[in-house]
């Protein structure tokens, strides 16, 4: 086994010059909930783990633009910690706490549910319906990018060599706004997402919806966000007719796998569910109701 | 073997280390410091057994490096009796028998501990769920509950 450096710079432009220089496989350390665990298992021998966790900009929630500029490297506790922001968005604080045990939703980050790419990631669903932008760090300097344009597949995003993600912004909320992230699992905590949907919509004066998006997990080989969804419930009052098109949408999107969490069709089946009992919720809380 | 200079807080005392850099938290603490109460059960942060505070929350150790170590408070349950003198969650789990091979006790302690700073008078719903990170294979969790759901109330006590 090779040496290991591990750095610790204190801003996002060291940590992109320490990655960007490295020879040989080089890792970003944020919560450590899925590196170490894969340094253990001997899946990645890194030869640099740059620790970003000393980087003020990447562990702050910051008001910006009347809504909110969210480190990567803020926690999923922080998260729901945060009274404003876990009010202003709380499909996603829901969405970052279903994340593991406490011990682990102390450690563990969105930057981090992101970047390492799993299709089951759960904070994930909830930041792309979200409509989040994540701002990257790179040798070329910043620049902004759709969070469903971060991870392309199982392990694998489409950062350069030497780019990080160092933080979100969730944009200004309207009136009449709301957020949910639901997933199924074969029990009450603990477990891998099965399904996951993530919803998040925005009623007019009159219960109209204006503005909706529909993003799902685990049911493709990254979270996908399904327009003909969103599309269902725009221009409606989120009625059971039109809740019941946009679960069929969601259904119809699916790309699932068969594996030993859930097959195929029982995924395509319960997407579909889960959509539409995320809707309910989002729904509810546009309405200003819990 | 790039070896980590690092200085941090464990229990109130300064504490220096030199570890490799790929050394997490709890082999630090049982290899180098031979603090052997944290346990290794899973090693991959399912199990609990290795919890110790880090400044003021429950960690897995397993899955820190110590490296990460450096200018921390960090707590194990080396320091949770005082002396001879037990903690009152530590006497409740003897009371109660919340335990059998002991294994997991040290992480359970830690995690009910957090728990009881932050919240005094947990529900037994917030207790289950708090403590769904520390795995228990002999009492069945139901002495536990008990133990730290009795422990709360005679904190509470204690202070009123």
């Amino acid at each position: 086994m090779s040496e290991m450096r591990y750095e610790a710079p204190k801003t996002a432009e060291a940590a992109v010059a320490l990655l960007a220089g490295a020879s040989g496989v080089a890792k970003v350390l944020a919560g450590g909930t899925d590196l170490l665990i894969q340094m253990r298992g001997g899946r990645v021998e890194p030869e640099l783990v740059v620790d970003i966790k000393g980087i003020p900009e990447m562990r702050t929630i910051t008001a910006e633009n009347g809504g909110f500029r969210l480190g990567a490297a803020v926690t999923a506790m922080e998260m729901n910690e945060h009274a404003a922001f876990s009010k202003a968005w709380p499909g996603l604080t829901e969405a970052a706490m279903l994340i593991g045990s406490y011990q682990i939703k102390g450690r563990a980050t969105v930057g981090g549910n992101l970047c390492n790419a799993s299709p089951a990631a759960d904070s994930v669903p909830a930041l792309i319906a979200a409509g989040a932008t994540a701002t990257i760090v790179g040798p070329k300097g910043r620049r902004d990018a759709k969070v469903e344009d971060i991870a392309t597949g199982p392990g694998k995003n489409s950062l350069a060599k030497g780019e990080i993600v160092v933080s979100f912004l969730l944009p200004a909320r309207p009136a009449n706004s709301g957020d949910a992230y639901l997933r199924f699992i074969p029990r009450t905590e603990m477990d891998i997402a099965v399904v996951g949907a993530g919803i998040n919509l925005t009623l007019d004066g009159k219960g109209v919806c204006t503005a909706a998006r529909v993003c799902l997990g685990a049911v493709a080989e990254r979270a996908l966000l399904v327009q003909p969804a969103a599309d269902a419930l725009i221009g409606t009052k989120v009625d059971d007719a039109a809740i019941a098109k946009m679960g069929a949408a969601v259904s119809a999107a699916c790309r699932p796998i068969d594996d030993k969490r859930g097959t195929k069709a029982f995924r395509i089946k319960v997407s579909g569910v889960m959509a539409r009992r995320a809707a309910a919720i989002a729904l509810n809380r546009a309405r200003g109701k819990n | 073997m790039a070896k980590q200079h690092v200085v941090t807080t464990i229990n109130g005392n300064a504490v220096e280390f030199l570890c490799d850099t790929r050394q997490t938290l709890l082999e630090v603490l049982r290899d180098e410091l031979h603090m052997t109460g944290a346990k290794e059960g899973c090693g991959t942060g399912d199990c609990g057994a290795c919890t110790v505070n880090i400044d003021g929350r429950m960690t897995c150790s397993c899955l820190f490096l110590g490296a990460e170590a450096q200018g921390k408070n960090i707590n194990t349950i080396e320091g949770m009796a005082m002396g001879d003198k037990l903690h009152v969650l530590q006497r409740k789990f003897l009371e109660h028998a919340a335990l059998q091979c002991g294994i997991c006790t040290p992480g359970m302690l830690m995690a009910a501990k957090t728990l009881l700073d932050n919240n005094p008078d947990p529900t037994e719903e917030q207790t289950r769920y708090w403590l769904a990170g520390n795995l228990c294979r002999c009492t069945g969790y139901n002495q536990i509950i008990d133990a730290v759901l009795d422990a709360a109330k005679e904190l509470r006590g204690a202070k009123a």
